[in-house]
């Protein structure tokens, strides 16, 4: 385990415990399969009620709902070991945890929570998160998915996601939509919409040359009615759903280190061991600046994560903060996994090797959750107080 | 069915080890620590134990320093009930001195199993386990690769060199887990939580004379490779001769 | 000079090599302290009284030979009662048992019994003023640990292999002696000794791995691997990707960069050439043989041992010289 600056030392006991209970279940079950996975392009779904006896689902909510009630670097620590098997395996638990769980726990009612909390925590309901829509990516307040509320206070939805990740495999989606007509942002509010619902299809992206062991998928809604309870009695506007976008990133933030640690360990190991011209190839100078370029943004990362956690358990954590993480750490974790896939030659083109897979997974990575750009702009307007979005 | 399980905190395996300053230990800096393996295997058995009965208890015990107190928190978050911290600054690496320590806590606690791990992965002595056994009067059967339990009798199947054995035993008993039992389950996430919640009692302990100490510590050779000992079957015989009397792993 | 006491143990009435190292060992130190008696004791079925001629042709001065139905299979409680009483009436310097499976099992009930100190797993040892100084593997081999035991005696299990058994003939003087407990009254009973040890170990677990490639030619030359790693007894059987993904072995034998990462005691790498995902799943074994017939291969750079030839020709003679090695243990 790459830990060069003893960050061990700063964490507790419970949170490396967890840490080492996520990291061999990623050692026994997920990096024997992972491979083939990706080639395939499947998600590897018998983890789920493995992942979910485990506790890693909403693993920072509340005991009452049946979740771990960890603090926040414990989940950081997890969603760093998950990806440090797959970026898609660290995404399915993402969205099932900060993007589905997380906003029915914010801004669910008692009953919902009730409802859908204990069988997320438990697996046996799967969500997705509906926020992204073909025409507004990087811009969410442009949607034009509508609810409308019918006389009798039940709700009819239409309109399109797309992007969304676990959509054909979900129970249950996160849907946000306008319930003012499609100017007005302030509108946006979230429901909660099961997919059986008649109406409703999602159709999984296909093609995709990254993320390929997770499925992502285009949803539509044709006239669906839900109840009137199905909305989340809490949530307001479009900060609701960047509220959630911000706990998903959080654990991105994280994730994108641990899927750096593989590549970097992968690569040390290869050059270690292979052999060229009579020597292993770890004892050249180019290799070694390599590695110790690699190393050295690791370690900013992972002190990066480690107190951005502190603040969040501190509860002084701003998303300006995590969208400094983000973007710097998906960044940084591509640029370790292209050099790890050239430092392993042409056997680094092989699913055999993870760094090539990581490599293509995180130009997902880097686009999803707002784009590096998109961060780099909400810097921009933190720096300066002007925005240069509009 | 009352189970008390030995566990001990070891280095894990993997590391690269080296050698203290002082030439009697090994340098502990950047070295994790877990259950040792064996003794693991000991405490995902008494768990299974447990279940199957639908009752019982299973308390862990570990003597040594406050370190030792996370891994008996390990396998309370496996699912043991309650933990016993022997506390003492200095374990002597004489097998006999520790059964006496054990065994002074196991004395008198009802236990119906109590289970070892069939050796240190670190001390590698394989000792503890059948001495308390002795002091305690109590039957014991050691490296168990399967264990049963019914009716207050035991059955274990130990491995032999080339052949296995068939052993029954009255309870209560001693016995020490080899490998092949089950692997040790994953510490949970709530399990870990739940851990930090259940008793952990903390007793210092006076260890004995001890009669064996370490002169030194060192590093085995480095391997060399490359040694090609012969061409087809005619080199079997030195093949054979080498690993028993070289590598000693025949 | 003192004298010191060896175990020497059987199975099935026949001696075990182990148990032969032990009296060479017991030898070896009352020679070094200036000749004392090697007293050796043997326990079985009736019968094992034939073995005290060989014991006496390898340095024992003494046999003491339990002789008892009861004891056609190994009775725990019995032997280690007899022992300790004939050890305790001694005044040796040293008491050998073997390192073995049942060595193992006995010498610290023996030790607790007696309240001595016990070295166990020793793989050297000599005197040294009042105390015996061993040497003894420790964390899985990688390191090697010297200890100083002291107290009347020391009790020593000896790794197999340590000492190798020579004749030193004399003509012991066989007492026969009785059990200090009857069988029939011991708590811990043996109901049967099954021949091979078939339990499946996992490859992560198996102390020796056997392991094939493509150089095997047909899935059915397995068999071969499978025969040696029967003959181990405690071996399990691994593969290379080449060989899992033409479906000769299931996947979850791979041993490997995308398999299972494995550092046994013993490694036998059959008809594997040593491509760099291979060696990474093996490479940190302890001790590594290769079979293959191309000297070249990269897998023959970090064996221990290598042999060049066919696999096909040679699994078959190891795999009989390996289960005469076990019998004779």
């Amino acid at each position: 385990m790459t830990d060069f600056y003893g960050i061990d030392s700063a964490l507790s006991e419970e949170e490396r415990a967890v840490r080492d209970s996520v990291h061999r279940f990623v050692d026994e079950r997920v990096l024997p399969i992972i491979g083939d996975c990706y080639v395939e392009g499947r998600f590897p779904r018998d983890l789920v009620p493995e992942l979910a006896s485990l506790g890693v689902f909403g693993a920072n909510l509340p005991e009452e709902y049946g979740c771990a009630g960890l603090n926040n670097v414990s989940y950081g620590l997890i969603m760093q070991e998950l990806e440090r098997g797959d970026s898609g395996v660290r995404s399915f638990a993402s969205v099932q945890g900060a993007l589905v769980m997380y906003p029915i726990f914010a801004f669910g009612s008692d009953e919902q929570k009730r409802t859908y909390l204990p069988k997320m925590a438990s697996g046996e309901i799967i969500g997705c998160f509906g926020l992204t829509e073909p025409d507004y990516g990087s811009n969410p307040a442009g949607m034009i998915t509508m609810a409308r509320q019918q006389s009798d206070g039940s709700w009819v939805l239409n309109g399109a996601k797309m992007w969304i990740t676990n959509g054909s495999t979900a129970h249950v989606a996160v849907v946000w939509a306008k319930t003012n007509g499609d100017k007005d942002e302030r509108s946006i509010r979230g429901f909660v919409v099961p997919t059986n619902t008649p109406g409703f299809t999602a159709r999984d992206q296909k093609g995709k040359l990254s993320l390929r062991a997770s499925d992502t998928s285009e949803l539509v809604m044709q006239d669906v009615h839900v109840a009137g309870d199905a909305i989340l009695p809490k949530s307001a506007g479009l900060k609701s759903p960047l509220m959630c976008l911000t706990q998903a990133r959080y654990g991105i933030a994280w994730g994108s280190v641990g899927a750096a640690m593989a590549c970097f360990e992968e690569a040390a190991s290869y050059a270690c061991n292979r052999v060229m011209f009579g020597k292993p190839i770890g004892a050249f100078q180019l290799q070694q600046a390599r590695l110790a370029e690699m190393l050295t943004e690791i370690v900013k990362g992972q002190l990066l994560t480690l107190h951005l956690g502190r603040l969040k358990d501190a509860g002084t954590m701003t998303p300006q903060q995590v969208s400094l993480a983000k973007r710097n750490n998906v960044s940084m974790a591509t640029d370790v996994a292209r050099e790890a896939r050239r430092l392993l030659g042409a056997n680094g083109i092989l699913a055999e090797y993870a760094s090539m897979r990581h490599m293509a997974n995180l130009e997902s990575v880097y686009t999803y959750e707002g784009t590096h750009d998109v961060h780099t702009l909400v810097l921009g307007q933190a720096i300066t107080g002007l925005n240069a979005f509009q | 069915m009352k189970i008390a399980v030995c566990i001990k905190r070891a280095a894990d395996m993997e590391t690269r080890f080296k050698i203290a300053a002082d030439g009697r230990s090994i340098d502990e800096a950047g070295v994790k620590f877990d259950i040792a393996d064996f003794d693991g295997f000991a405490v995902e058995a008494a768990l299974q134990l447990k279940e199957k009965d639908g009752t019982g208890e299973v308390t862990v015990i570990s003597l040594g320093k406050d370190a030792v107190q996370e891994t008996l928190r390990k396998a309370l978050s496996m699912g043991a009930d309650k933990a016993v911290h022997l506390k003492t600054d200095a374990v002597p690496a004489d097998a006999l001195a520790i059964a006496r320590v054990l065994a002074a806590e196991l004395e008198g606690g009802g236990y119906d199993l109590m289970l070892f791990g069939r050796m240190a992965i670190d001390a590698a002595n394989q000792s503890v386990g059948p001495m308390a056994a002795e002091l305690l009067g109590v039957p014991c059967v050691s490296a168990a690769s399967q264990l049963g339990v019914a009716g207050g009798r035991g059955t274990a199947r130990r491995e032999l060199e080339g052949a296995a054995e068939v052993l029954e035993f009255p309870l209560p008993a001693v016995v020490t887990i080899d490998e092949g039992i089950a692997r040790p389950r994953l510490p949970s996430l709530k399990g870990i939580m739940a851990a930090k919640k259940k008793p952990l009692e903390v007793k210092p302990v006076q260890v004995g004379e001890s009669r064996v100490t370490v002169i030194k510590m060192e590093l085995p050779p480095e391997r060399t490779g490359g040694r090609i000992i012969g061409e087809g079957p005619d080199a079997v015989p030195e093949l054979v001769r080498l690993l028993q009397t070289e590598a000693k792993v025949l | 000079m003192a004298n010191t006491f060896a175990f020497v143990e059987s199975r099935s009435g026949e001696l075990r090599r182990v148990g032969l190292e032990a009296v060479t060992a017991a030898r070896r130190l009352a020679d070094a302290t200036g000749g004392g008696e090697v007293h050796a004791l043997v326990m079985g079925a009736p019968g094992i009284s034939a073995k005290a001629e060989m014991i006496g042709a390898y340095g024992a001065d003494v046999v003491e030979v339990v002789e008892h139905a009861g004891l056609a299979l190994y009775s725990p409680e019995v032997v280690a009662a007899t022992a300790a009483a004939r050890i305790g009436d001694g005044s040796y310097r040293a008491a050998f048992f073997s390192a073995s499976a049942q060595g193992k099992d006995l010498a610290p009930r023996v030790a607790a019994k007696l309240g001595v100190s016990l070295g166990a797993d020793v793989t050297a040892f000599e005197t040294s003023g009042d105390a015996i100084v061993v040497r003894h593997p420790v964390n899985t081999g990688k390191v090697i640990a010297t200890l100083s035991i002291t107290g009347t005696p020391v009790l020593l299990s000896l790794r197999p292999g340590s000492v190798t058994a020579e004749r030193a003939p004399r003509t012991p003087r066989v007492a026969t002696i009785a059990p200090a407990i009857d069988p029939a009254a011991a708590r811990v009973v043996p109901r049967e000794l099954l021949a091979g040890n078939t339990a499946k170990l996992d490859l992560g677990e198996a102390p020796v791995i056997v392991s094939g490639g493509r150089g095997l030619r047909a899935p059915e030359n397995f068999k071969l691997v499978e025969d040696l790693a029967a003959a181990f007894g405690n071996a399990a059987v691994g593969a290379t990707r080449a060989v899992t993904d033409d479906g000769w072995r299931p996947h979850t034998d791979q041993i490997g960069q995308t398999g299972r990462l494995v550092s046994p005691d013993l490694y036998i790498a059959c008809g594997i050439s040593g491509a760099i995902q291979h060696l990474a799943g093996m490479r940190t074994s302890k001790t590594i043989v290769a079979i293959n017939k191309d000297r070249e291969a990269p897998i023959f750079k970090i064996a221990d041992y290598g042999v060049v030839g066919d696999v096909l020709e040679i699994l078959p003679v190891l795999t009989e010289a390996v289960r005469k090695a076990k019998q004779s243990h």
